[in-house]
């Protein structure tokens, strides 16, 4: 989100607030989020897909609703005008074609209106016809699954990425020798489906609560999270979606407070940083290490900013509309060891990890026939967390390398604090011995996280290793 | 942080409260833009620099278009612009300022620090008679004009040179290039001061917003500039010098006009003001002219033009009446203008490679030390 997106949604969100209040929230936001999802997707060279990224956001979930959704929570009655404003607007912006040759709320001038008509037509069948099954089959929510997993692995494995931008561009007559991972860039599109695979999951293990057409898009696409998270829980959400949130003097004041902390960190701290900030150019640009660990610190905390500052905006919109979103960091840098950094960095992420992967592999480890030992469970689980949450980012040697070193780090501070923990409780209960004890950990958490940053800003694993060494003077 | 907004009890009704919120922050805003045309803060900011203090000063101007790449950007603030560059360090005292004043062949397009002429002249570590060291600073900026360059050598005295080497060719004369240097602009008061007859674009009406974002610009300029020194410092990079280019024209078509217009009185049109206006700026301190050298083409119709910015007569008669200007008036010139071989030009008929560079600093060398007259 750039900071005229950002002005651009202050603007309506105070306009919906002053002028609007008769609209119920619900409608506007589900408004308001479906048109975001085009206004905010990035343009792309493969003709048309930055219009049908956008209608598929919607479609996927459109489609995960009506998947986890109980039958008698599918009345026409009742989520019908939802899938028409949904559809209209679809419609709307595609009419945007006889407006703008260029794009006018879509990001470049969007298909033929037959085409829209038939796309929003096939959708409306699919969902009709899956809205008449009276039970949920387990398979299509597998499939759903499935199919969540395979999108984000499409996008995030660039060859695949690459090759499959190749077969859109044969498909749209363009040249699939220029075919890039770039082309198919997906606003908002690891979240969105992390979001849908928690509904998902929680709909397979019966806790997803009931909720329709409206209340579920919203929570799929609502505007200030749908590009940087956090990763709300359905039910939290919906929860404050159905409470009554009148904008008042309190709401507005800590809203604003929010939004200004957040302007500051991402377009003043992180926008700063990122002009000194470690990266594949400068890494090896750099001689001394000295410079080098400058660089790297500025790289530390420009990511930190930058996503915080994210965030913030997104809670502080949230405030001003309702809607409480979860915190996703909690001063992650001044946490004494990993462990209590990954428990207050993008905490939303972890925690989502350790619902939907973490708890039931490690449950599943310890309960198997041939019993293993605690600590490789340990190892095991941590490790391959982290190294999810590093391809999360992208399939990479980079991120997986990264996710591997947050992973043994985990494993190492648990093993050594298993160890310490006797030996030294009586020398930090002394007072004074404590403090100096969390100030070593702050500091030496703080660097190794640092230097695992390397591998995540720079995508050549042999360039980072140089740059590692470079920082303890090799 | 934690504290959970939606259920917190509320008293007032809401639209009264928020538009009372509304006109206070309305009126801050207001005040704090006054405040900032009032005390325009990037002005005021222009003499203090982590240049020179956290890190070393530039060995040249701050200019560029890439700022991403080559960790240097154009900003038109001088003060900020000298208080970065190396020659606002305090002087050592086996020091020899000798500043080069120009266009971009001084600045050193796609040139390296070292490669530039400074560089390669620091190179031929020359010494006066009483063993100071010369020390040339690089204070040439990339555009054509000889007002910008009188206006550099009013800022640079208080810098104290012991010498001015100041290299120019024809475009650099006013009324010879379409285009004005934007630096002229931003400096309009300096340049009526110092060019009271100066035809500077007409300023465009300054409306408050003007102002405000004008000066938004640049403090926002500024903080970024101080910032790149961290780059500057950790690389040692002040260009992109890995960007593509095209090499200059070799081949013309049989045109005979310069700047579209058919051959004229060379000699009444120069306007040598800004000569006189730096020479006499420099006081006391020698300026030495030089013709600097220019693309000679052997291409296509190369009988009629020289290179792309020159047709051959214009270039003779700029040269003549250079002469006659310099010899009038006693100033020190060099004409040096077909001292480089065709070969050794890279994207324009003034930019130098790296051994068109040497050749220049070499010659320049020689006549310094030729000068020295040591016993």
């Amino acid at each position: 989100m750039s900071f005229q997106n950002i002005l651009i949604f202050i603007a309506l969100i105070l306009a919906y607030r002053l002028l609007l209040k008769k609209l119920p929230r619900g409608w506007f936001l589900l408004v308001a989020s479906s048109l975001a999802v085009f206004w905010l997707q990035p343009s792309l060279p493969i003709r048309y897909l930055d219009f049908w990224l956008p209608v598929a956001t919607l479609a996927l979930a459109i489609l995960a609703w009506v998947i986890t959704t109980t039958p008698e929570n599918r009345s026409l009655k009742q989520n019908l005008p939802a899938f028409l404003v949904i559809a209209t607007i679809v419609l709307l912006v595609g009419l945007t074609r006889f407006i703008s040759p260029t794009g006018f709320l879509a990001p470049s001038r969007p298909p033929q209106t037959t085409t829209i008509i038939l796309v929003l037509g096939a959708l409306a069948a699919i969902t009709w016809l899956l809205s008449l099954r009276k039970r949920n089959p387990s398979g299509l929510l597998i499939g759903g699954i499935i199919l969540l997993i395979v999108l984000l692995v499409i996008l995030k494995f660039p060859p695949l990425t690459t090759w499959v931008s190749a077969q859109l561009r044969n498909f749209t007559g363009q040249s699939a020798a220029l075919a890039s991972p770039l082309d198919i860039r997906w606003l908002g599109f690891s979240y969105i489906a992390f979001r849908l695979i928690h509904t998902i999951r929680d709909r397979q293990s019966g806790r997803l609560p009931q909720v329709n057409l409206q209340e579920f898009v919203n929570y799929v696409i609502f505007f200030p999270a749908v590009t940087a998270g956090p990763i709300d829980r359905i039910e939290r959400f919906t929860g404050d979606l159905r409470k009554p949130a009148e904008m008042d003097s309190t709401r507005f004041v800590d809203g604003s407070r929010r939004l200004l902390a957040g302007l500051f960190k991402k377009f003043v701290l992180a926008d700063a940083l990122a002009l000194i900030a470690l990266n594949a150019t400068n890494a090896s640009q750099v001689d001394s290490g000295g410079w080098t660990w400058v660089l790297l610190y500025a790289f530390a905390f420009q990511i930190y900013f930058d996503f915080s500052g994210y965030t913030d905006i997104a809670i502080g919109l949230g405030i001003w509309l309702g809607i409480v979103l979860p915190e996703n960091f909690n001063r992650p840098y001044l946490k004494p060891n990993l462990t209590q950094f990954w428990n207050n960095w993008h905490m939303t992420l972890t925690q989502w990890f350790r619902a939907y992967y973490f708890n039931p592999l490690t449950r599943a480890l310890r309960s198997s026939k041939r019993p293993l030992p605690a600590w490789f469970i340990l190892l095991f689980t941590q490790v391959t967390t982290m190294v999810l949450i590093g391809m999360w980012h992208g399939i990479t040697w980079s991120f997986i390398i990264w996710g591997l070193w947050q992973g043994i780090g985990l494993f190492i501070q648990n093993r050594y604090s298993e160890w310490a923990k006797p030996r030294t409780s009586a020398l930090t209960s002394r007072p004074g011995w404590g403090k100096a004890f969390n100030a070593m950990g702050i500091i030496l958490t703080f660097n190794y996280l640092a230097l695992g940053w390397v591998w995540f800003t720079v995508p050549d694993p042999a360039l980072a290793l140089q740059v590692i060494g470079r920082l303890f003077g090799a | 942080m934690d504290q959970n907004p939606v259920n917190t009890p509320h008293t007032k009704p809401s639209p009264r409260i928020l538009g009372s919120v509304l006109v206070r922050a309305l009126i801050l805003l207001v005040i704090f833009l006054g405040l900032a045309v009032v005390l325009d803060p990037a002005g005021a900011l222009g003499k203090a620099s982590l240049y020179n203090n956290l890190f070393q000063g530039r060995e040249r101007f701050p200019y560029g278009e890439n700022p991403q790449e080559s960790y240097n950007m154009t900003i038109n603030n001088l003060d900020a612009m000298f208080a970065s560059h190396q020659v606002s360090r305090p002087r050592q005292a086996d020091e020899f300022r000798v500043f080069i004043f120009g266009d971009s062949s001084v600045w050193g397009t796609l040139l390296s620090n070292e490669q530039t002429l400074a560089g390669m002249l620091n190179e031929q570590a020359i010494k006066t008679c009483d063993g100071r060291r010369f020390v040339f600073y690089n204070l040439g900026y990339p555009t054509l004009s000889l007002q910008k360059d009188a206006l550099f050598i009013n800022r640079a005295m208080q810098y104290e040179p012991d010498l001015i080497l100041w290299p120019l060719t024809l475009e650099s004369f006013p009324g010879m290039n379409p285009s004005t240097s934007p630096l002229l602009g931003f400096n309009r008061e300096e340049v009526k001061r110092l060019f009271p007859a100066s035809d500077l674009p007409a300023e465009k009406e300054q409306t408050i917003w003007n102002r405000i974002q004008e000066q938004r610009r640049g403090l926002a300029d500024w903080i970024r500039f101080q910032i790149y020194g961290v780059m500057w410092a950790a690389t040692g990079i002040d260009q992109d010098l890995f960007q593509e280019w095209q090499p200059a024209q070799r081949d013309f078509d049989p045109d005979n006009t310069f700047n579209n217009k058919e051959k004229f009185d060379l000699a009444a049109a120069l306007d040598f003001t800004p000569l006189t206006t730096g020479i006499s700026l420099a006081g006391d301190t020698p300026v030495w002219l030089v013709n600097e050298p220019i693309l000679i083409s052997s291409g296509e119709n190369s009988a009629i033009r020289y290179n792309f910015f020159y047709p051959r007569w214009v270039y003779d008669d700029y040269r003549q009446a250079l002469q006659n200007e310099a010899n009038a008036n006693g100033w020190t010139y060099l004409d040096l203008w077909n001292l480089v071989p065709e070969g050794e030009f890279t994207n324009s008929a003034i930019h130098l490679t790296p051994a068109g560079q040497r050749l220049l600093a070499e010659r320049i060398a020689r006549e310094i030390e030729r000068n020295l007259e040591c016993e």
